[in-house]
């Protein structure tokens, strides 16, 4: 039997992993899926613990953060779309002022 | 058994997240991350949340990853020599200090908790996802709505948001002499 502290170990590995994906990278399409790992970190702790302490809540949780990434994703994109045909700007860093 | 299957789905999707972060091409980056999804959705279906993984692998593969894809081929973006900010080993070095005292915390807590009614025995009774579906209709019914709204929200904004805009020829003149 898998203990629940390995579940949540690798939980904070992946969203460690992610939110220094989120500060290091240039390309915000990449920082965009740096936040879905992130995401998905916590979408393991809250079925892991769902499953160890016998409640639904937790899988209940997991399924509205899928939708929530969904809607995220979209919106995303589409500043992205928008920044990029404004400006043909592909990194974080190059979009420094908020109108132009 | 058991161990082997975490073992192998944790190992492989923490690499395809360090492959997500570290890699220099986007379209790489994101195949990547497809990997790390397919995986996360084994180590759901260890968890006995089969329903959970069908719907990672359906909306987030199918539906999310394919939508990052198609904007990248959109974008036609070029692999770039520089693809890491200028001073990143300052950040690798916080989140290594963030994710030890992550590890400390996790070891001092205490496990607890009330236990609920949904015990493995229960949830292999009817199905996972005929548990799912009750808690979700009966529980959870008003959330289910507003997370209804709230896609419907988002969807109309994208499709504002990335409309082709409408060129307007008095845009580029002085106010005062562009409409009669």
């Amino acid at each position: 039997m898998i203990p629940l502290s390995a579940y949540v170990a690798l939980s904070a590995v992946l969203f460690m992993t992610g939110l220094i994906g989120v500060l290091i990278r240039r390309n915000f399409i990449v920082v965009l899926m740096s936040v879905e790992i992130m995401l998905n970190a916590a979408n393991i702790n809250l079925v892991a613990f769902s499953h160890y302490l016998d409640s639904m809540a937790g899988q209940m949780s997991a399924l509205f953060i899928i939708a929530v990434a969904a809607a995220e994703a979209s919106l995303g994109l589409a500043i992205i779309i928008v920044i990029f045909r404004r400006k043909m700007a592909t990194n974080v860093d190059q979009i420094n002022v908020l109108k132009w | 058994m058991m161990w082997l299957l975490f073992i192998y789905f944790a190992t492989v999707g923490l690499v395809a997240a360090v492959l997500t972060v570290s890699l220099r091409n986007p379209v790489h980056c994101a195949l990547a991350l497809l990997t790390l999804l397919l995986h996360m959705a084994g180590l759901f279906v260890m968890l006995n949340a089969e329903f959970l993984a069908m719907v990672q692998i359906i909306v987030y593969a199918g539906a999310i990853l394919i939508l990052y894809l198609f904007v990248l081929m959109l974008m036609n973006l070029k692999t770039e020599e520089q693809h890491l900010h200028k001073k990143y080993s300052y950040v690798l070095f916080a989140g290594l200090g963030i994710l030890g005292e992550l590890f400390i915390l996790l070891m001092l807590s205490p496990f607890g908790g009330t236990l609920g009614t949904a015990t493995p025995d229960v949830i292999l009774e009817t199905g996972p996802s005929h548990a799912v579906g009750i808690t979700m209709f009966s529980d959870y019914l008003l959330l289910f709505e507003i997370v209804g709204v709230f896609l419907l929200g988002a969807v109309i904004g994208a499709i504002v948001l990335a409309k082709t805009p409408v060129v307007k020829a008095e845009n580029q003149e002085p106010a005062s002499s562009s409409t009669p």
